[in-house]
């Protein structure tokens, strides 16, 4: 699993940065109503723990998705886009009227024997 | 069948011409009162000035009350509900019993999901309105949290009635702020709204604490007592009867409130609180509409409330947990779930009406477009029956009529935000890219007659495997996922390949299969021969990764309330250990 981020979705993260500091992380949400969302904190504000998986980083910033639902997604790379909307909870997105979306593509986990 | 007959009363026209004039004549005087208000308002401006620079920076102003919104599109006319259109232009925060100003002046437009044309305005709340709520809360459970049960039954019954009596104009309401169908709201939505508060209101007065006998002069009482003010955030998918399932219990246990509803659906609960407000103390229940950051982070992070309660999803509700656990305070959590509904091949042994129930079970995917936390999304279907049933079920989820929410045919409507369509659309393209085979639906609905920008997604049935994403990941729109299992074993061992544990449907004219499956199937609900019932007495919530809690059921009122152990020695003698 990669997780790469659209020129659009990079933008909003460089406004986020000039607006709430360098330090922020994502993680990657599921479940219900926002579910699926990727949401970004100040980085001293979410716990994230040894069942959380680092995939990777967009923009300079670690994204994080928690241990059971990599295992579940890991057939997946995970490209993070940006969207008109006003929700995502807590997230920093939240209120600028922009959000971040979670869109993914096909690929092939680690360790598949492609022989 | 008793969304049919329910319908069929909505649709009696006798009583809907009786309850629109009634609902015509309380906004009237509603009108009344506003003008009456303007005016005095404007021949106290100065006064008002003078007393804002002797308040307190906190203290809130009162909201000038605004005229029904009326301009609104064709798409959105209401008359043939026989309801006027229901939202005035611009609410304020509920707070203290009366509508304020947002604090910052702030506000926001709340679009209708139906063709996203702004209905009101409410407003962009901060940390300061979350405190002059909380002010107002903490202010009135010193009163509340001693009211005695009866007159706090009385309350809830009273609020019961004054729904009811408004139960076409809230359906409204709710169906412009959400999308949802209007049928849905009336038949569903609003009624079991209704049966909420009245469950709360009898279950109260039936209930009792406990006393255990220690010895014969030794005993320990133990007395329900109220947390305090609590902070309750409420989803976008069932904006009224979410708030509900959070005030009713909340309320009944001798709570406040502070409560934020979803800033994708924040004015259904201003009009309710316009029709009940007055029926509670003032500060009991406060809402602060608002974003989650500005708005919603204050409240949950609080150390002023006692308890938070939220539904939505795992990352925020780790966040809420953390915050929790900073402020050392218990939690209700409900995120969701992405729910079996299984069908043994023994449903398809007579083509009778049982069959023709089970086909409804199937197609229950499409309540709510979807947006249901325990919405059936994965269909687990005996392989010897599959191309059989799969016929019908297909051609009844083609029959799903999709149109204008605000139709009394329409069955499903529109997704509550554009961002959840995107959401599903994105969803959609992967399970195409998965491999997953559309049986039917699969893109984005396009409607016209002024719906062109409305956000409506096709019923879907995607045929695959369970490891596919889309089997994995709730997608909370009007998308089901189905694949085939062999026996009963193999039935189990897929329905419990999931993360979540919430809800459940199991399907079979076999009792003991019923049972078994019943039984171990990981999930918090598991409904047999049945599916989306959520009657106030039977509880609600999740396994594994689906919540923490239960909402619903007199079980709730416990996790609102702590256990006074009045332990009570009666013996004249000391123990004689000093």
């Amino acid at each position: 699993m990669k997780v790469t981020a659209t020129k659009s979705a990079l933008e909003l993260i460089q406004q986020l940065k000039d607006t709430h500091g360098e330090n922020l992380l994502f993680h990657q949400s599921g479940g219900c109503c926002d579910g699926s969302a990727p949401m970004c904190y100040p980085a001293n504000e979410y716990l994230v723990g040894d069942g959380d998986v680092l995939i990777g980083k967009i923009g300079g910033i670690p994204f994080y998705i928690s241990e059971t639902q990599h295992e579940a997604w890991k057939n997946t790379d995970l490209i993070i886009d940006c969207i008109s909307g006003m929700g995502g909870m807590f997230s920093l997105d939240n209120g600028t009227g922009k959000r971040f979306l979670t869109r993914s593509e096909i690929c092939v986990p680690e360790g598949t024997n492609l022989n | 069948m008793a969304i049919k007959k329910k319908i069929a009363k909505t649709k009696a026209k006798k009583k809907k011409t009786k309850s629109a004039k009634k609902s015509r004549k309380k906004l009237r005087t509603k009108k009344k009162v506003v003008t009456k208000k303007s005016a005095t308002k404007k021949r106290s401006k100065k006064t008002r000035i003078t007393n804002k620079l002797k308040t307190n920076k906190r203290e809130v102003k009162k909201m000038s009350t605004e005229t029904i919104k009326s301009d609104v599109s064709a798409s959105l006319d209401t008359s043939h509900l026989k309801v006027p259109f229901p939202y005035k232009k611009k609410y304020g925060n509920y707070i203290n019993g009366k509508f304020v100003e947002p604090l910052s002046g702030k506000y926001f437009d709340n679009v209708s999901p139906i063709n996203n044309e702004v209905i009101c305005q409410v407003p962009r709340s901060d940390a300061k309105d979350v405190d002059a709520a909380l002010d107002a809360a903490h202010e009135a459970f010193k009163e509340w949290g001693k009211t005695d049960i009866t007159t706090r039954s009385n309350i809830l019954n009273k609020i019961a009635d004054v729904l009811e009596k408004n139960l076409n104009l809230l359906a409204t309401a709710e169906c412009l702020d959400n999308g949802k169908p209007i049928r849905e709201c009336m038949a569903a939505d609003l009624p079991l709204v209704i049966d909420h508060w009245r469950y709360f209101a009898g279950v109260i007065r039936a209930e009792e604490g406990s006393i255990a006998e220690i010895s014969n002069s030794q005993y320990s009482y133990n007395i329900p007592e109220p947390l305090g003010v609590v902070g309750q955030i409420v989803p976008w998918n069932f904006p009224l009867l979410m708030a509900t399932w959070k005030l009713a219990p909340a309320l009944a246990a001798g709570n406040c409130s502070v409560i934020k509803p979803a800033e994708q659906t924040p004015a259904s609960i201003m009009l309710m609180m316009e029709l009940i407000g007055d029926l509670l103390p003032p500060g009991v229940v406060n809402v602060v509409s608002g974003f989650g950051l500005e708005a919603g982070k204050p409240l949950a992070s609080s150390k002023r409330i006692a308890k938070i309660a939220f539904t939505g999803e795992t990352t925020t509700g780790r966040l809420i947990m953390q915050y929790a656990a900073q402020n050392l305070i218990p939690i209700t959590l409900e995120l969701g779930g992405k729910s079996p509904n299984i069908f043994f091949e023994d449903v398809m042994d007579k083509d009778d009406a049982f069959l023709d129930k089970c086909v409804e079970g199937f197609v229950m995917f499409n309540l709510n477009q979807g947006e249901v936390c325990t919405c059936p999304s994965r269909a687990l279907v005996q392989e010897s029956i599959y191309d059989k049933f799969m016929e019908k079920v297909i051609a009844r989820t083609k029959a799903v009529v999709q149109d204008n929410p605000l139709k009394m045919e329409t069955m499903i409507g529109a997704q509550a935000s554009v961002e959840q369509m995107e959401k599903i659309k994105s969803y959609l393209d992967l399970g195409k890219k998965e491999g997953a085979k559309v049986l039917c639906g699969g893109e984005v609905a396009k409607l016209n007659s002024g719906l062109e920008n409305g956000n409506y997604i096709q019923p879907t049935i995607f045929e695959g495997d369970n490891k596919m994403r889309i089997f994995q990941e709730e997608i909370f729109g009007p998308v089901v996922s189905v694949t085939k299992f062999k026996d009963e074993a193999h039935a189990l061992e897929i329905a419990n390949d999931t993360l979540y544990g919430l809800g459940a449907g199991v399907w079979t004219r076999n009792g003991n299969i019923a049972y078994r499956m019943g039984r171990a199937i990981q999930a918090g609900i598991v409904w047999t021969n049945c599916y989306h019932a959520y009657p106030a007495h039977s509880p609600f919530g999740g396994y594994k990764q689906s919540g923490v809690g239960r909402e619903t059921h007199k079980m709730m009122l416990n996790h609102y309330r702590q256990n006074k152990n009045l332990h009570v020695s009666y013996a004249e003698n000391k123990l004689g250990f000093f």
